[in-house]
């Protein structure tokens, strides 16, 4: 089960929809894990002759079904951190009509959308598909570091050690929720971590 | 009239008082014995005479000691001041806003200057005077919005317009309640006051964005805004919040009414003439509890607002875990007599404490 209903929430937090083949001069599809299933349903022969596929399998085996698309150039790296340097580029290229499709966790697409932002596509143009991990990519409000696929509320910073609550509060700019301290008006008192959705 | 500037602080031994004229002109935020979200806003064209709404920009004894504070959390943590790249012709348009009004309305205390682009600008109160060139940043020790608004009370958030909506695309916020330009930079009207209760469900914020995207040159506007802070700390950050919750579990039934402070935001709202930006200033007023109940009309107000309001509002100011304790002690400055409308203290109308 890749696909999540995500409860009705504020509205700084981000809603996801679901990948249409849409006309484009080219195609840039990015994806993490799970989000290999949403571009395999997505794509067409027509728009694979002008697409560019950049996945990261988190582990998951899509990678073959992926390249058996076809797709005009495809890479494959180990995190975003290492596909940046050729998303930037990619999208520093890129000339008008292209379609910009992102698939999979909240934290792959909320960075490569800024990506694209920052390149100067509007973020309402672009298209993205949740799959897979609900986990979170939390900025720690106190200490600004971020820590990377959070599943449970609360959390310890990977920064900074405070204990955070997650919020659903988010930013676009930084591609990250809000983590505050929990137990900053009672020291210690911190209840069990659950899941974030549990 | 010349103002008698406190030494004070809003940190560690928090020596931070009003005296007798800045209670008596405390802008009381509520015009009724209850409270609920509203679209509260009206012009901001004056008003009586020493009132906060006075002037454009309220100058009052806690200006000095107000800007030492900024400077100290700017030193400590320089993301509370940030303008993205296209807000630097709003910080001019700010900038000229800020010195105009200033020099127009406290000549004793501000100059200013103007022969063609070359400007100087004398702030008596901080000891500054400086010549630069107007649409000059290197002229500046800091970007235009940097540099006036370390010299002006309240944080001051800069909106730009597009798209039928308002982005908080720059900002400096030293003064806050508990909300962090770092996180909501870059955010429309809906999505910074996304974690807001109530109101979204009550429409008020679709009116207020209605409301502030019309408004126009010369046409500012205002409204009050309140939570609660204990001690007189102006900066309540999410990003310090560590550090200054553990204070709301120091207040005791002895400390209370020196300790527990109503805080009040005079937000005012300008449509600046050639960013076609907004800045909203949002000047933050402390007073404790024990100041307020000088005013018997307050007294008996403030406990049935307290009393009264839903658990979603009570909770998300902060101070659900207090309430009962101030409670306890608003309590006996409620005698069940009326009140009279309005936020006006009325002294001289308002009948004293029955005992």
């Amino acid at each position: 089960m890749t696909k999540f209903t995500f409860p009705e929430s504020i509205k700084s937090r981000p809603i996801y929809g679901t990948l249409e083949a849409r006309e484009g001069s080219a195609h840039l599809l990015v994806a993490d894990a799970h989000g290999a299933e949403a571009l395999l349903e997505v794509a067409t022969p027509e728009m694979m002759a002008k697409a560019h596929i950049m996945y990261i399998p988190k582990g998951e085996d899509f990678e073959a079904k992926l390249r058996a698309l076809k797709p005009a150039s495809f890479y494959s790296g180990p995190s975003y951190a290492a596909a940046e340097p050729r998303l930037l580029k990619t999208l520093e290229d890129a000339r008008m009509g292209l379609q910009v499709y992102l698939a999979g966790t909240e934290g792959l697409m909320g960075q490569a959308m800024n990506a694209a932002m920052a390149a100067g596509i509007p973020y309402t143009a672009i298209q993205t598909e949740h799959r897979g991990s609900v986990a979170r990519r939390m900025q720690c409000v106190h200490c600004k570091g971020i820590t990377e696929d959070v599943e449970t509320d609360p959390f310890v910073c990977s920064h900074c050690g405070l204990n955070l609550f997650v919020r659903d509060h988010y930013s676009r700019r930084l591609a990250a929720y809000q983590g505050v301290c929990i137990d900053a008006e009672d020291p210690g008192n911190v209840p069990e971590p659950k899941g974030i959705y549990e | 009239m010349t103002i008698q500037f406190n030494d004070e602080s809003f940190r560690d031994d928090y020596s931070f008082y009003n005296s007798e004229r800045a209670i008596k002109r405390f802008p009381f935020p509520f015009h009724e014995d209850s409270y609920m979200y509203s679209v509260n806003m009206e012009q901001h064209r004056g008003g009586p005479k020493d009132s906060v709404y006075e002037k454009r920009f309220d100058v009052d004894e806690h200006y000095v000691s107000e800007m030492r504070d900024r400077a100290l959390v700017l030193a400590d943590d320089p993301l509370r001041c940030q303008s993205l790249p296209h807000m630097t012709l709003a910080g001019w348009d700010l900038l000229e806003l800020i010195m105009v009004s200033k020099s127009e309305d406290y000549p004793d205390l501000f100059e200013l200057h103007r022969d063609g682009n070359t400007w100087r600008w004398i702030n008596k109160p901080l000891g500054i005077d400086d010549t630069f060139t107007f649409l000059d940043e290197a002229t500046l020790p800091y970007g235009p919005m940097e540099y006036i608004t370390r010299q002006a009370q309240g944080d001051f958030a800069v909106l730009d317009q597009r798209d039928d909506n308002l982005w908080m695309d720059a900002g400096m916020v030293t003064t806050q309640a508990d909300w962090s330009l770092d996180f909501d930079i870059g955010m429309n009207f809906f999505e910074w006051h996304a974690p807001v209760p109530l109101a979204h469900e009550k429409g008020i914020f679709v009116r207020a964005l209605k409301f502030l995207l019309n408004i126009q040159q010369g046409a500012p506007a205002r409204r009050l805004n309140w939570t609660m802070t204990v001690n007189p700390l102006l900066d309540t950050s999410p990003e310090n919040y560590h550090k200054w919750g553990i204070q709301k579990t120091t207040l005791t039934p002895e400390n209370i009414g020196a300790k527990q402070h109503l805080r009040v935001e005079l937000q005012t709202f300008f449509r600046l003439p050639r960013s076609n930006a907004l800045v909203f200033p949002i000047r933050c007023y402390l007073c404790s509890f024990q100041d307020l109940m000088t005013v018997p009309k307050w007294g008996r107000r403030l406990h049935r607002v307290v009393r009264d309001l839903p658990v979603e509002l009570a909770t998300y100011k902060g101070f659900i875990a207090n309430r009962p304790m101030m409670l306890d002690y608003l309590e006996n400055f409620d005698d069940g007599l009326p009140t009279s409308p309005g936020i006006w203290p009325d002294l001289e109308t308002e009948p004293p404490l029955k005992t």
